[in-house]
């Protein structure tokens, strides 16, 4: 899990600071730099916007229809981000820089705010909120000040996973001519290899990663969220929308029609056109993903047991320092993974370069948390004395686990694989860089045929995507929506 | 109700990803490579997927040898194969031009092509040293929008477009090895320090797309007035839907200009290969009749440069394009990266 970090600061002491600094301290790098935090900046608050608000309007309001939109504002995570920017680009070919990739990516992920909302948001006690009406508060003061500092810790959390996806996209933002670090890392990398000059922008990238997390934690602070006591179990009173119901009707329409109807239409009506079905590449294409996606879930499990394991049942220094290390190896964008991996093995393990093994590898780097967090959460509910009954009856502690614990752990692992796996699935910019010979993944083929502006030919490799990843989307959001049913 | 449709959808979900899980074998380290057998050619692909995959075909089924691409940019493959050294699994490396091509020779990676092979090729077209030969051949072009600049605005030489009077309207694709020739065939002509002034002007005055076609999209759709791109792209398109090219016409340079460059694309048998005899041969075959006859007669446009065999009617002859000489085995890639690097293309 060290190796992208090792690698970041090999890059500085291997090529040196005097080789680094004209790399690093030029204006290429300066306008990367303001297109990058001016994306984070700007977008991050916007996908908050989007996430809490539509949030608060399906949990909280009387809207009609609630369940239909609870669905329809999670339907973009189904979409991946570089499909979305193809179906955008198709029908608004002038779309590029800043705008375009704002509003691509903005559309893409704000469910990744709006899950861990609408989770929280469905765990508050409404008592707390009926206080503050007896106080004399409006309901824009007590959505200020009394629910908002509740759902800290899910916005923070989800403006952080927000922000580190608009650092590491790549497909999305190439596609309309925004450049990124990212970006910029993978033209010097076709251009030059893994040299000082992509080197040197991944120190920065990195450095802009590790930033963010030291950020969100500082932000998160030691405030208490925890109350004794579960509250009296109730539906909240909903708010009464009133007239401005078809204003929020039509705001929320014109959401569904940007980040789900556009990138889909544009997939159908490239469909519609060509005879992209009879490609040979096509199947086969769907089974590596298949193959390399799953073996990626399988990996990632198998590393995440042990860890998760260890952080639930033996809290120590120890385990704190593993878990947290995982967090920060998968928090760098898959673009320094993928340099790091091309490096190394290439220097060090010349016979995994550009083998399955190391694009499984790459995953389990890149997604390992999406697997550790349902195990954690498994592996504590899973109470301890049932293993020790079987061990009293004379299992050995190792087959009372197996036995007794694992079958426990079923939902976990099998959530935590199909995360994984949709995350590998839809991944770009690694497997560009690490596929062994021949090996043509459904994204990179998307991606091939898209950059060569064939874009009939492309349209069922995103249809597959997007199909792909609809089972753990509808995963994720029934998870969300249970969560705060407790 | 909420509670127990989100449950099913839950459950739903996980038999989904179980299902997905014992559907997974574990054959997960699949390696189209390692389970091909030793004697399957590995070509290190630069050039179009589509072409090279007809070449492949083409070859599998004259001599049964089968073939596995390994697709990329020029740059890309090239820095990888000096990477690799000795290590590298590729057999024949196939590029678009020639600087990464002579990289790799550079590099001591190369095996002397047959000379039966080099005889199939006229001397223009390959190098001296004949560590490897040009396959195919393709033309600088400014792509231009007649609705946005008349014939009498157009450069006439590339240098023009350093003019602050183009500034905002030319595009092309600095990220792309294609435009990168064309800067290796400036600097050796013109020399490092007009090479780097019209760079940096070219950064004020260009928009930069991702490839060939988004350039040529581009001043098809009007977003901006021209473009410099390579000349089959253009040909292509005008044979197909003309989606990307019908409002737009060719010109070229001509007159020697640096403009005007024709770029050789590179075929070579890596040293380190274990299939010598089955790579040369696959070499054979590109630069031979049937080979060259895919260039001229399918839809790839490009120009045929060996076994004497004619380009597609439609494009104007090489000889007419009046392309400056440069020698081939002189394009510079490494300086013109550092070049673009420090004029904050790249």
């Amino acid at each position: 899990m060290l190796v992208p970090l090792g690698y970041v600061v090999s890059v500085v002491v291997d090529v040196g600071w005097g080789t680094l600094e004209p790399l690093i301290f030029r204006p290429r790098v300066g306008e990367l730099l303001v297109n990058t935090v001016l994306l984070v900046v700007l977008g991050v608050p916007a996908t908050v916007l989007l996430g809490v608000g539509g949030a608060w309007l399906v949990e909280r309001t009387t809207l009609p229809g609630r369940r239909f939109w609870a669905v329809v504002l999670v339907a973009p995570l189904a979409i991946p981000a570089f499909v979305a920017s193809y179906g955008w680009a198709s029908a608004v070919p002038s779309i590029h820089g800043l705008s375009g990739g704002l509003l691509v990516s903005v559309l893409a992920y704000y469910p990744l705010v709006y899950l861990p909302a609408m989770a929280a948001i469905r765990g508050l006690d409404p008592a707390l909120e009926e206080s503050a009406r007896s106080l004399g508060l409006g309901s824009w003061a007590v959505f200020g000040r009394v629910v908002l500092p509740q759902l800290r810790l899910a916005i923070l959390g989800g403006g952080l996973i927000v922000a580190l996806h608009l650092l590491a996209e790549y497909g999305a933002f190439a596609f309309i001519r925004f450049d990124t670090f990212t970006t910029a890392i993978v033209v010097q990398y076709q251009s030059t290899f893994a040299g000082p000059a992509a080197g040197a922008l991944g120190v920065v990238l990195s450095a802009l990663c590790l930033t963010l997390l030291v950020g969100e934690a500082a932000a998160r602070g030691r405030a208490r969220y925890a109350r004794v006591g579960s509250g009296a179990a109730r539906p909240a009173v909903p708010q009464r929308l009133g007239a401005s119901t078809p204003l929020v009707l039509l705001a929320l329409t014109a959401l569904g029609v940007a980040a789900v109807a556009v990138p889909l239409a544009s997939v159908v009506r490239w469909l519609a056109r060509g005879d992209g079905w009879a490609q040979p590449e096509l199947w086969p294409a769907f089974g590596q993903t298949v193959v390399l996606a799953c073996g990626g879930a399988l990996a990632a499990v198998l590393v995440a047991l042990p860890l998760a394991w260890l952080t639930s049942r033996h809290p120590g220094p120890l385990a704190r320092l593993l878990e947290g290390t995982s967090y920060v190896a998968a928090s760098l964008p898959a673009i320094i993974v993928a340099l790091a991996l091309v490096t190394v093995t290439l220097r060090v393990l010349p016979g995994l370069y550009q083998t399955a093994f190391t694009v499984v590898l790459a995953y389990v780097m890149i997604f390992l948390p999406r697997a550790l967090v349902p195990l954690r959460s498994g592996i504590a509910q899973a109470p301890v004395a049932l293993e020790e009954m079987a061990r009293s009856l004379g299992h050995p502690p190792l087959l009372a686990r197996l036995r007794v614990t694992l079958p426990l752990l079923v939902p976990s692992i099998a959530a935590g694989a199909a995360l994984v796996a949709l995350g590998a699935a839809n991944e770009l910019t690694a497997t560009l860089l690490l596929a062994p010979n021949g090996t043509r993944t459904l994204a990179t083929q998307f991606w091939s045929q898209a950059s060569a502006i064939d874009y009939p030919a492309a349209a069922p490799y995103g249809l597959l995507l997007i199909l792909l990843s609809v089972p753990a989307v509808a995963m994720m959001f029934a998870q969300s929506r249970k969560w705060g049913a407790r | 109700m909420t509670r127990r449709r989100s449950m099913t959808a839950f459950a739903a979900g996980l038999a989904a990803a179980a299902l997905g899980l014992t559907a997974c074998s574990d054959n997960s380290d699949e390696d189209p490579v390692a389970s091909a057998s030793d004697d399957t050619l590995v070509v290190y692909n630069a050039q179009h997927e589509q072409l090279t995959q007809e070449w492949a075909d083409a070859f599998t089924e004259e001599t049964g040898i089968e073939v596995v691409l390994r697709n990329g940019g020029d740059a890309e493959l090239g820095n990888q194969l000096v990477q690799e050294g000795d290590e590298s699994r590729a057999d024949v490396f196939l590029t678009e031009n020639s600087p990464a091509i002579s990289l790799v020779e550079n590099a001591g990676l190369l095996a002397p092509v047959d000379q039966a092979t080099l005889d199939q090729v006229p001397e223009q077209y390959r190098p001296a040293t004949g560590d490897w030969t040009g396959i195919a051949a393709r033309s600088t072009v400014f792509v231009y929008n007649p609705d946005e600049l008349t014939e009498a605005e157009l450069p006439a030489s590339i240098m023009d477009l350093a003019d602050p009077a183009w500034k905002g309207r030319w595009g092309a694709a600095p990220g792309g090895a294609d435009f990168q020739a064309i800067i290796s065939a400036m600097l050796e002509l013109e020399g490092a320090d007009a090479t780097g002034q019209w760079l940096e002007a070219m950064k004020d005055n260009a928009t930069a797309y991702q490839n060939n076609i988004a350039t040529m999209k581009a001043v098809n759709a009007g977003e901006v007035p021209g473009g410099v791109i390579y000349h089959y792209y253009w040909f292509r398109d005008q044979d197909g839907t003309q989606e990307n090219s019908g409002n737009t016409e060719l010109h070229y340079f001509r007159n020697q200009d640096p403009g005007a460059f024709v770029s050789v694309s590179g075929g070579g048998v890596l040293a380190s290969s274990a299939n010598q005899d089955e790579a040369q041969q696959f070499l054979a075959f590109v630069t031979g009749e049937t080979g060259q006859e895919i260039l001229g007669t399918g839809y790839s446009m490009e120009y045929p440069v060996a076994s004497g065999v004619a380009a597609n009617p439609a494009l104007p002859t090489l000889d007419s394009l009046q392309a400056p000489a440069v020698d081939p085995s002189t394009l510079n890639s490494v300086e013109v990266t550092d070049l673009m690097t420090d004029a904050g293309l790249l």
